[in-house]
């Protein structure tokens, strides 16, 4: 058997590194990052997650605050979804895209005042998205990385909103979906939003990094009573795999279109000029060649990233794949011909040189009840 | 101790008589984490020493299976692939892989006894 190898030692550190290692994480390199995979087991963590409530170190995630007369304005032009419809305290999912209309990255926008908003984006994409932003942001606007600044503990699961209630003041649990407030947590000043990467309901804390371990050890205790574990990033990846919520660098990257990745919501052609706009009005026009799907697999096997697909209309590829440990069967995402999209249409997925039956699913795998 | 045989890439052998049972220790059960599908060789199959003869994936990861031992196949584990979180659960007992005639007793002579396999693993942990 080939064993894992362990993380070097160059890899960056969150400031909650020490709590995972004594908290007895299995550390791996996540983009750059010595991150925990998992601490009591991936299930274990993702049932917790889906029925309880998970805690999560997402100190890695990039932070951009872009503020000026004309950041409104810049936003506008950096990203395709519409910023000039977010409310101060509230927040969107969006894009930075190339020239031609792929993926420099995905990101979330917060906007704290017209003039001053916040992006996060994804950890191993950091200095690229900086130096994309610093370089395409146009006007009265100021672009500064304060990715340094900030740690960021997600708290997810349907008892997240409890526990939230009972260790921030104000009391964050009245947010609406991604909307945020600054808060207290423990008396640290923190960023809370009703935001996550799980497909359940959730907050993310964004806090100053010496406050970090002690903020996780008073979700971890306090916690204890709705049944809060800590969760490393191969939940998280179960997770966000059933809510069927892109990875950069597996489903997307800058070979792929938000047409193509079924993000079109995200792309809001009508609100003027953005970078990747004439790409992707000339895709829509040609017609979209290929797109993400979810599929489950009909032969024995898990079709994995990377994994080359064939259909009837031509080949394509597996971006992401996994066991579900909600539907305890192989899931996953792939990049197929449009023609082979449809839901019912049976492709193959070469599993290490066998070729194995899969068959297009409706998505997301998992949706959860509301409340 | 006990009486396998262990090799450089985690698998573990016991003997009995001209029969090699092979499954993978704890140290790479542990490495793994819960195992969710097992890919084994059909009955009758001959397999060279180091040769692939399946793969075992976890949630996160899919591993190769080596054969420390050369021979044929003679019974394959149709439990652990039913439920192959019993490979986590009892790695070196009910969670064996497969049965092999054994082609030679040499190749076992070679393999690492549980001391000399501890001694191994910390090693390698130690990079």
């Amino acid at each position: 058997m080939a064993a894992p190898v362990a993380a070097p030692a160059a890899l960056k550190r969150t400031p909650l590194y020490n709590l995972h290692r004594e908290l007895g994480a299995k550390m791996v390199d996540f983009g750059g990052w010595e991150m925990p995979v998992q601490y009591a087991g991936i299930l274990e963590e993702h049932r917790a997650v889906r029925e309880r409530v998970g805690l999560f170190d997402v100190s890695h995630m990039g932070e951009f605050v872009v503020t000026g007369g004309g950041a409104l304005a810049a936003l506008q032009a950096l990203t395709p979804n519409d910023v000039s419809k977010l409310a101060d305290g509230r927040i969107h999912y969006s894009a930075f895209l190339t020239e031609k209309g792929t993926f420099v990255d995905d990101l979330l926008v917060y906007r704290r005042s017209a003039e001053s908003y916040l992006l996060v984006v994804n950890a191993g994409n950091t200095p690229k998205d900086f130096a994309w932003a610093r370089e395409h942001a146009r006007g009265d606007v100021r672009v500064d990385d304060h990715s340094a600044r900030w740690a960021l503990i997600a708290v997810q699961g349907p008892r997240s909103a409890a526990l939230m209630a009972k260790v921030a003041s104000p009391d964050p649990s009245d947010l609406p979906y991604y909307g945020f407030r600054e808060t207290k947590v423990e008396g640290a000043p923190t960023l809370v939003s009703r935001t996550g990467y799980t497909g359940e309901d959730g907050f993310e804390v964004y806090c100053p990094p010496e406050d970090a371990e002690r903020l996780f050890r008073k979700f971890l205790e306090v916690g204890r009573a709705e049944g809060a574990v800590p969760c490393g990033l191969g939940a998280r990846d179960t997770l966000r795999l059933e809510a069927k919520m892109a990875l950069y660098g597996n489903d997307i990257d800058d070979t792929v279109t938000p047409w193509e990745a079924d993000l079109g919501w995200i792309v809001k052609m009508g609100k003027g000029d953005f970078v990747g706009r004439d790409a992707l009005a000339a895709q829509k026009a040609a017609g979209v060649p290929r797109k993400l799907v979810g599929f489950e697999m009909v032969d024995r096997g898990i079709g994995r990233h990377g994994y080359p697909a064939k259909t009837g209309a031509g080949p394509g590829v597996v971006t992401s794949g996994t066991h579900s440990p909600t539907l305890g069967k192989p899931i996953g995402l792939a990049l197929l011909p449009t023609a082979a999209t449809a839901v019912d249409t049976e492709f193959e997925v070469e599993i290490r040189g066998r070729a194995a039956a899969a068959r297009v699913v409706p998505t997301p795998f998992y949706k959860r009840k509301e409340a | 101790m006990d009486d396998l045989h262990y090799s450089e890439s985690h698998e573990w052998v016991r003997v009995d008589g001209d029969i090699g049972t092979v499954g993978i220790t704890d140290h790479a059960q542990k490495q793994l984490g819960e195992i969710v599908y097992l890919e084994l060789p059909e009955v009758g199959h001959v397999f060279n020493a180091d040769d692939e003869f399946g793969t075992v994936e976890s949630v996160k990861a899919v591993s190769e299976l080596y054969t420390p031992v050369s021979g044929e196949v003679v019974e394959v584990n149709k439990g652990a692939v039913a439920e192959p979180g019993i490979i986590n659960d009892d790695p070196q007992g009910d969670g064996w892989l497969i049965k092999i005639k054994l082609s030679t007793d040499d190749e076992v002579r070679k393999l690492m006894t549980a001391d000399a396999y501890a001694k191994y693993v910390r090693e390698e942990q130690e990079g």
